[in-house]
């Protein structure tokens, strides 16, 4: 396609339609995505009129502290554990209402996809809610079918509390990635699954021989962008369900930098909880697309 | 095979089940007494007790945080599309120096999640609040709600950019080679030539759009501390306020005034959505 040829006067409309988008752009988004950078060099409690530079003294600091270790360890738990369940079962999903054309899909798509036009704050309700100790859903059915030792304070035992956010965080994104699946499945051929038929597969060997490979590359796409969204979702469910409780132990990095930042107005160590936060969400996303790398398959 | 299919119906089922009862469940318990919600979590309500919504909306003031979304809301879809049209179709179709710069820099913004930016966003307004303080002794940036507007729309620009950027580039020329010989300006080409037939695009942004701002807490609360509140933070007060004093019908009766404007949307628009989504394919 050719583009419209620089011309004489072009240069002021195109300058006008651009800049406005542009200086919004840089002044919300380029210079706050700087500032995260150079604060976490900085000593500033908030309010004090000058930061004092402090080089990597935070980043040292990081290392010591206990509080970032754990927030570390959770945040990593709940990407691998939210990851693992999250794309298996909205791949196992996708492929059955695909393959076996129920009836009923567009119900059950509408129904599935409703939490991921929920707001967080929403979810973290329904889910304190459903977790509530006295009168919660999910221990009023325990009640009735079990004994009494199933019963769990699900928000408020620190050995539960993490996979209670994490259920949560299962519940949310499910729907969003099945349709997802559902999407780039359906755009594999008939005949494809007819001729590995006649020769005696199995759906589930279709599914590993066939429908895995071939929508691979979405995949890889979606557990990229999985993962950053995944750090994002733990941070803002967090913090409306648990604020990071009890006692820290479902305090996850993002969270633990908005502490600093706002409950401790230590502003430049908060930003160097976010570079590390950044830089490794990145990593993991970098390291996860190199390792699933595969020759391209088409149909 | 049919005990197959039996079998993946009742998996199928239960999942939509696990997702559907918690969200009825709310839409029930709202109606509840306060006597009522010590009894079984299942028993249904005896009487449509009403008393719950107008609690919420009045003393709650949830009435007002929902007028203050809307508004903010409104103002930010407007503020992003008025910038963002222009700036994705003169990428699309222009080409001027440092245009590959530009969508590369928009690119990269993707990938910046407001979360991670929102403290010196903060800090930013608080600096300017104290540059003004002359002329506005109270804070001017800070608690303005038509600057939440502005931020919201200022982080979606990227998103919205990219995705303009490709509906108009998959639009053939011809339209616009037409346009212009008949005399229509550059700014008329635009504005009448293209952007209808831009519609299914700028619906999507619209959508995605909506349901960011919206649903946004973290925003929202940092700049906007004091009364003035969106629904999201008032309705994460009611859940502070019902942990100390066990005010349930108050919390539900709040979920419901939240989610009732999403799920109605989803439910005009959800072929909308969903296809919006595969095509773009990128979650913000």
């Amino acid at each position: 396609m050719t583009l419209q040829r620089p011309r004489r006067g072009n240069g002021g409309f195109v300058l006008a339609c651009l800049l406005p988008a542009l200086i919004l752009f840089a002044v919300f988004m380029v210079l706050p995505t700087i500032n995260v950078f150079r604060m976490s060099f900085y000593a500033w409690s908030g309010f004090s009129p000058d930061p004092r530079f402090v080089g990597l003294d935070n980043f040292t600091r990081l290392l010591d502290d206990d509080n970032v270790i754990r927030a570390f360890q959770n945040t990593v738990t709940l990407l691998v554990v939210v990851t693992i369940v999250t794309m298996s079962a909205g791949l196992f999903l996708a492929a059955i209402m695909t393959r076996q054309r129920l009836r009923g899909r567009n119900l059950l798509r509408f129904v599935l996809y409703i939490p991921n036009v929920l707001s967080v704050v929403v979810i973290a309700a329904i889910f304190s809610a459903v977790y509530d100790q006295e009168n919660g859903l999910l221990n009023g059915v325990l009640r009735v079918i079990g004994p009494d030792t199933w019963q769990q304070v699900w928000l408020g035992d620190q050995k539960i509390v993490l996979y209670s956010v994490a259920i949560a965080m299962v519940w949310q994104s499910l729907g969003y990635y099945m349709v997802l699946y559902m999407s780039s499945m359906a755009s594999i051929p008939e005949e494809l699954y007819e001729a590995t038929a006649l020769d005696g597969a199995s759906a589930t060997r279709q599914f590993f021989d066939l429908t895995l490979p071939l929508i691979w590359q979405n995949l890889r796409t979606t557990l990229t962008f999985f993962i950053m969204s995944a750090v994002n979702l733990s941070f803002v469910l967090v913090r409306a369900m648990t604020g990071g409780g009890p006692d820290g132990s479902s305090e996850v990095l993002l969270s633990y930098m908005y502490k600093q930042a706002y409950t401790n107005s230590s502003y430049g160590y908060g930003m160097a909880i976010g570079v590390v936060i950044f830089a490794f969400s990145f990593l993991v996303s970098l390291l996860v697309s190199r390792a699933t790398r595969r020759e391209p398959l088409q149909f | 095979m049919l005990l197959k299919r039996g079998f993946t119906y009742t998996l199928v089922g239960a999942i939509a089940l696990l997702i559907a009862v918690p969200v009825g469940w709310v839409l029930v318990a709202s109606l509840k007494t306060k006597g009522e919600f010590y009894g079984s979590p299942w028993a249904l309500p005896e009487g449509l007790h009403w008393r719950n919504y107008t609690d919420a909306f009045l003393d709650a003031r949830m009435g007002q945080y929902f007028l203050t979304s809307v508004l903010v809301t409104a103002l930010g879809l407007v503020l992003v599309l008025l910038v963002s049209v222009p700036a994705a179709y003169v990428v699309a179709r222009y080409e001027f120096r440092g245009r590959g710069f530009v969508e590369a820099l928009l690119m990269a913004g993707l990938f910046v999640n407001v979360n991670y930016i929102v403290v010196p966003i903060f800090l930013m307004l608080v600096d300017w609040d104290r540059a003004l303080i002359d002329a506005f002794p109270d804070g001017f940036f800070i608690d303005n709600p038509a600057m939440l507007s502005l931020v919201y729309a200022a982080t979606s620009i990227p998103f919205t950019i990219y995705l303009l950027t490709a509906y108009f580039r998959s639009i053939p020329k011809e339209y616009e080679e037409a346009a212009s010989m008949d005399g229509a300006g550059r700014l008329r080409v635009m504005t009448t030539v293209m952007l209808p037939m831009a519609r299914p695009a700028v619906t999507t942004v619209i959508l995605f759009n909506f349901l960011a701002y919206w649903n946004d807490f973290i925003i929202a609360l940092t700049l906007l501390p004091g009364d003035g509140k969106t629904v999201q933070v008032g309705l994460l007060n009611l859940m502070t306020a019902q942990k100390a004093a066990a005010d349930y019908g108050r919390l539900y009766a709040g979920m419901v005034i939240v989610i009732v404007p999403v799920l109605i949307l989803y439910a005009v628009i959800q072929r909308r959505l969903i296809e919006g989504m595969a095509a773009g394919g990128v979650k913000g």
